[in-house]
């Protein structure tokens, strides 16, 4: 058992390195290619020369990115069939449809566009070549849509049925996996905060040129559109995160509660803003969970149902199977313990279906399969020893959640400052304190890397002990292999993506330094 | 040659040096290429020939099999 756990571990290890080494590359891609798009849109209405060198310095930072992060996200299509083998069986097609559409989309559509992009200036008309740009844009986020669909099934199983004869869950509703609520509300919130990040990237090396005192128009064209993108990006980011939290207050309260390091849920629950947890709290015990807490009224109660009375179960009250309704009513809800009971039947039918097969009883089969499928969604449940295990890490979830809002906040002001020094230049231009605010832009460059990492994070840790949310844990998903295996990869991924991210770096600070000492009011090509 | 044969044939030359030109004038993207065939390279020949096998293929030579490796898995644990 103890094996089982390390082999847990470290797989969950390494596949939290290689993802999070992943997203390090993906949200620039997504962020700079609306980006460099916008600028070349500019430069086909004005035919300004200028901006014509302005998207192609961009263009060029965004091309280093994409070559280096390109294929990074394959790493974990090897996890899942090694590492992953009973999940990757069990989620049968499900899996692999949304996966199969977004690599023909990126392979056709952004590897296409993107030869056009960075080799046809000469070769293909202007508008042309704005569309491709566009498209290349566009590929990427559509790439990630997929990616995340899949994603959003994992936390949120829709659309299919179990079936018991080959063990694979089997779609029933292409449209119902797509368009869930998890998967748009994750879609949106992820690719609108890569669009932030998109514009502090941008924000942040322009403030590094103009310590530099290199190249300030060029700055200010592009200040202009990073700002603009960055705004509309981190004003939408914070739209989709209200969406985000009720849709995870509904399918995964448990998370939510984490979120909040909640344990015992009130009606007009009120949101911690600032907190330091108890870090000898337990469910079930008298403590209190908070060593110091600032707290909103009402806040949570408003962010989980728009409703500031409504009851926020806690992780006590979840586990019991107690909520109540706005009147104050006790509404009992199904407790872990009877989940656990049910997923144990529910793991016996699955042996005496096997045995009916045998036995060729189609009566019995069908009586079986349609038993399974009617309480399916406490399967999960049956791997679980005790209610509590199914408690995430509340530590981990609740300060990454708490940076990852502080973070945001901050990123709001810092954007709108930079859109109003864009439209007030002379505000910075006079200002003793300029310099200040080029050394802020450029130290919100990793802020906002961390504080993306930090969301994913939420999303991850905050579901555990699920792979599949309710239908199968961790320590049922993985294969059977040794610790030490998985151990001697992780190190290998450790090393190849820390020499692939020093790698980017490297030269896009080399790019960015080089071009930065041109002209970039003419065109260099 | 027909029209059609002769735009066909005029398009496909276009796009042959599309990639052709582009990448002979290519400047930081010669080194990019370069780390793209090394990253694919360990990806694809290192990394996945010798460390990640399909589990379950390596276990099961048919669906069946593998489905039946799944179910002893989920039943027995």
């Amino acid at each position: 058992m103890e094996e089982l756990i390390n082999v847990v571990d470290w797989s969950r290890a390494q596949f939290a390195l290689t993802a999070i080494y992943h997203w390090l590359f993906v949200p620039l891609t997504l962020g700079l290619g609306i980006i460099v798009a916008v600028m070349e849109t500019i430069y086909l209405k004005t035919k300004s020369e200028k901006w014509l060198a302005t998207t192609k310095f961009w263009m060029t930072i965004f091309g280093v990115n994409f070559a280096i992060g390109v294929a990074t996200g394959i790493i974990l299509e090897f996890e899942f069939g090694t590492n992953w083998s009973n999940y990757s069986w069990f989620v049968g097609d499900i899996f692999g449809a949304p996966l199969a559409v977004e690599g023909i989309l990126a392979f056709f559509m952004e590897s296409t566009f993107i030869a056009v992009m960075f080799f046809g200036w000469k070769k293909v008309s202007p508008k042309f070549h704005l569309a491709a740009t566009w498209l290349t844009a566009i590929g990427a986020s559509l790439s990630a849509l997929w990616i995340l669909v899949a994603n959003a099934w994992m936390q949120y199983p829709t659309g299919c049925e179990f079936n018991p004869a080959t063990m694979r869950n089997e779609m029933t509703s292409f449209a119902a996996v797509a368009l869930s609520p998890m998967a748009m509300s994750k879609f949106f919130h992820t690719v609108l905060s890569a669009w932030t990040l998109g514009g502090v990237f941008v924000c942040g090396v322009c403030g590094w040129m103009m310590l530099k005192k290199r190249n300030l128009d060029h700055c200010w064209r592009s200040l202009k559109v990073g700002a603009w993108v960055g705004v509309i990006g981190i004003v939408l980011t914070m739209i989709t995160g209200d969406t985000s939290a009720v849709t995870v207050a509904k399918y995964q309260p448990m998370k939510l509660a984490a979120m909040e390091g909640l344990y015992k849920g009130d009606h007009g629950q009120s949101i911690v803003a600032f907190g330091i947890l108890n870090p000898s709290k337990q469910a079930f015990d008298d403590q209190d969970p908070y060593l110091f807490d600032i707290s909103i009224p009402y806040g949570l109660s408003f962010l989980a149902t728009h409703d500031f009375k409504a009851f926020v179960p806690g992780i006590e009250d979840i586990i019991n199977g107690v909520t109540y309704d706005n009147e104050g009513n006790e509404v009992n809800t199904v407790s872990y313990a009877e989940r656990m009971e049910r997923g144990r039947r529910l793991q016996d039918m699955l042996s005496q279906y096997d045995a009916a097969t045998r036995s060729d009883n189609r009566l019995m089969v069908d009586s079986l399969k349609n038993a399974i499928n009617a309480d399916f969604k406490n399967f999960g449940y049956a791997y679980l020893d005790k209610p509590e295990e199914a408690i995430p890490n509340v530590p981990l979830t609740f300060y990454t959640f708490h940076f990852m809002v502080t973070v945001g906040g901050y990123l709001m002001l810092f954007l709108l400052l930079a859109l109003l020094f864009v439209y007030k230049p002379n505000i910075l231009i006079k200002a003793k304190w300029a310099k200040w605010w080029h050394i802020l832009a450029i130290i919100t460059i990793p802020l906002t890397y961390l504080c993306s990492a930090s969301g994913w994070i939420v999303a991850e840790v905050g579901r555990q002990p699920w792979t599949i949310q309710d239908l199968m844990p961790n320590k049922v998903a993985i294969s059977d292999l040794s610790a030490g295996y998985v151990q001697v990869t992780f190190w290998i991924f450790a090393v190849v993506f820390t020499a692939l991210l020093i790698a980017d770096i490297g030269i896009i600070c080399k790019q960015i330094s080089k071009k930065s000492q041109t002209d970039l009011d003419t065109v260099n090509d | 040659m027909s029209d059609n044969q002769g735009n066909q044939q005029g398009f496909w030359s276009r796009v042959f040096h599309l990639y052709y030109d582009g990448f002979r004038s290519m400047t930081v993207g010669k080194t990019l290429w370069l780390i793209i065939f090394i990253k694919l390279f360990i990806f694809f020949v290192v990394i996945k020939l010798l460390f990640f096998p399909n589990f379950l293929s390596t276990k099961c030579d048919t669906e069946q099999e593998k489905s039946e490796y799944v179910r002893h898995q989920l039943t027995d644990r």
